[in-house]
């Protein structure tokens, strides 16, 4: 199989002597959608500037659709479209006029950027506001605005960095959206978000990032699959008393379950638990479930954890190296 | 890749922006040439009498036009790239497959675009006070892409290298103002004492004004040939040098 991206102990240090990248290696493979995942200054940023060519590394290889940046380096940006996490075009030039450009950047003419320009603006709902500078847009639309410029190439590889920072739910969603139709569409699509769900929603495979290397690289569901406890919400049907759920939640001894209020209730499920174990506890006690669902906090707790190892693991290595010093 | 459509993009996007913005680009050197021209040619002229042969207003007017195209290719150059790495836009051609060179010719297309228009403007503005002398116009349009050529290449320099808005008037207040007004704008450096004919003549603009001059009026004070050696170092060099910071990235990448 092809890989769209195949990252080998890669390493950048800036001036300063600041290691951001100690050594990683990384694979997504064509067609996928990839969430890259870190705290800030974990070397999210730093690893897309390196594909990207807007950083320069000190050390490793990468290669792009098998292009290695260092001898192809025109042919491997050839397929990369990139959404960066800070607005970088001109606040002063139209909208048409910022897509056309970029896409005679990558040599395509004017009569095929016009007629991708009015494509990706009507898609991205900002047609209405082609002739308008940048800066009159709202920072979702300027978000928008810089998905159309990176596809504007029609790119193999759409590579965006925390696309749906500071959007609204809904504009959210519709990103979301749009992105599965392009990634379906067949375009390899790598993201970086701070956003949990966005990840576990969209990708399906994963690699962690923290203090320059690569703590986790799997598939979301594997990932998942190291939950040890999972949420469910019960929506019940308001009749018993908030006492009585009180009651029912304490003396529970197999399963945890908290109530919310009298007509929600929380139960927390071991790997070998099920949930009959659930329904059957609930309708002993006459507790009606009118719907129910996973509490989506799954990622976000194992992505901390995650963190919390590697930080008490190099905590102790270095605890270690100081004892030997004595 | 076609590398000339990528060229033609930077360059559409450089002349878009000037003209976007010709109140502050196009009419300022109008204005500020009419007033030497009232001042310096009118007023005080007509007291000086003639210099190299020539009327005093005939003999200036080849050295404003020059000192519009040197100040204009500069600043364009310098306040677009700067203003682009500012913004971050520059991110934009860096991402993408451009090669270095259509980079800086891009960029050197759009400030010798603005120098020349403005040097046309200037030229037409200057009709209204002197009759223009035509001795050779190869001459003049050599030098005049040559020059605006050269400091246009200086321009993307200095935005490469600078950090802030101030460090893009630097040099031109410091360096390239005095450099223009001592380069035989106003004066045939023959006129000077024998030891700053000989300073004079390590200032590059004294060549560039004169193998104007001589296009205009068919006077210089120095050889044709010597002028367009010197024209031409300085640009081999100058592209080398915007090459080279390019291509590692100073300023641009981290």
């Amino acid at each position: 199989m092809t890989h769209a991206l195949e990252i080998s102990a890669l390493a950048k240090t800036y001036k300063g002597g600041f290691q951001a990248l100690k050594g990683i290696d990384l694979t997504v493979s064509e067609g996928d959608f990839f969430a890259l995942l870190g705290p800030n200054g974990a070397g999210k940023s730093t690893s897309i500037g390196v594909i990207t060519s807007l950083v320069n590394k000190t050390g490793g290889q990468v290669k792009v659709f098998g292009y290695d940046i260092d001898t192809d380096l025109e042919k491997a940006k050839s397929f990369i479209g990139l959404v960066p996490q800070e607005f970088n075009f001109s606040q002063f030039e139209p909208l048409v006029n910022i897509l056309v450009n970029q896409a005679g950047y990558y040599g395509v003419t004017k009569s095929v950027a016009i007629e991708r320009a009015e494509k990706y603006l009507k898609q991205l709902e900002l047609w209405d506001k082609r002739d308008e500078p940048a800066r009159a847009l709202s920072g979702g639309m300027k978000r928008r605005l810089m998905i159309a410029r990176a596809l504007m190439h029609e790119p193999k590889m759409l590579i965006l960095d925390e696309p749906t920072a500071g959007v609204d739910i809904e504009l959210r969603r519709s990103m979301w959206d749009f992105l599965r139709e392009l990634n379906q569409q067949g375009i390899t699509i790598i993201l970086t978000t701070h956003y949990l769900e966005e990840a576990e929603m969209l990708c399906r495979n994963i690699a962690i990032i923290d203090g320059g290397e690569i703590v986790e690289d799997t598939s979301m569901k594997l990932l998942l699959a190291q939950l040890d406890v999972e949420t469910f919400v019960f929506d019940i049907k308001v009749g018993a008393s908030l006492a009585a759920l009180e009651e029912f939640a304490e003396q529970s001894t197999t399963i945890v379950y908290r109530v919310v209020d009298d007509h929600t209730l929380e139960a927390d499920l071991k790997k070998t638990q099920n949930l009959n174990q659930v329904f059957e506890q609930l309708n002993s006690n006459n507790i009606e479930v009118l719907s129910m669902r996973n509490k989506s906090n799954r990622l976000e707790a194992l992505f901390v954890s995650l963190i919390n190892n590697k930080t008490s693991s190099s905590q102790a290595k270095q605890q270690t190296v100081a004892e030997g010093a004595k | 890749m076609n590398n000339s459509i990528a060229l033609k993009s930077i360059l559409t996007k450089e002349i878009q922006r000037f003209m976007r913005i010709w109140v502050q680009t196009l009419v300022p050197p109008a204005i500020t040439i009419s007033l030497y021209f009232v001042i310096f040619g009118s007023l005080i002229g007509s007291r000086i009498g003639e210099m190299g042969g020539f009327d005093y207003m005939s003999f200036i007017v080849p050295g404003l036009i020059m000192m519009s195209v040197i100040t204009n290719s500069y600043s364009n150059v310098a306040s677009s790239f700067f203003s682009a790495k500012w913004q971050r836009n520059v991110e934009e051609m860096l991402v993408a497959p451009v090669p270095n060179w259509v980079i800086v010719a891009g960029y050197v297309g759009g400030g010798m675009c603005r120098g020349i228009l403005v040097g046309l403007i200037v030229t037409l503005v200057s009709l209204l006070f002197v009759d223009i002398q035509l001795h050779n116009i190869w001459v003049i349009i050599a030098t005049v892409t040559l020059t605006s050529a050269t400091f246009a290449l200086g321009g993307l320099i200095n935005a490469i290298f600078a950090g802030s808005f101030d460090d893009i008037s630097i040099i031109p207040t410091f360096i390239l103002t005095p450099l223009t007004y001592l380069g035989g704008v106003f004066y045939s450096i023959s006129l000077l004492p024998e030891f700053w004919q000989g300073v004079s003549q390590a200032n590059p603009i004294v060549y560039m004004v004169n193998a104007f001059r001589y296009g205009f009026l068919g006077i210089s004070d120095v050889s044709l040939v010597t002028a367009f050696a010197v024209i031409s170092f300085f640009i081999v060099t100058l592209f080398t040098i915007a090459m080279v910071l390019i291509s590692k990235g100073i300023g641009l990448r981290s």
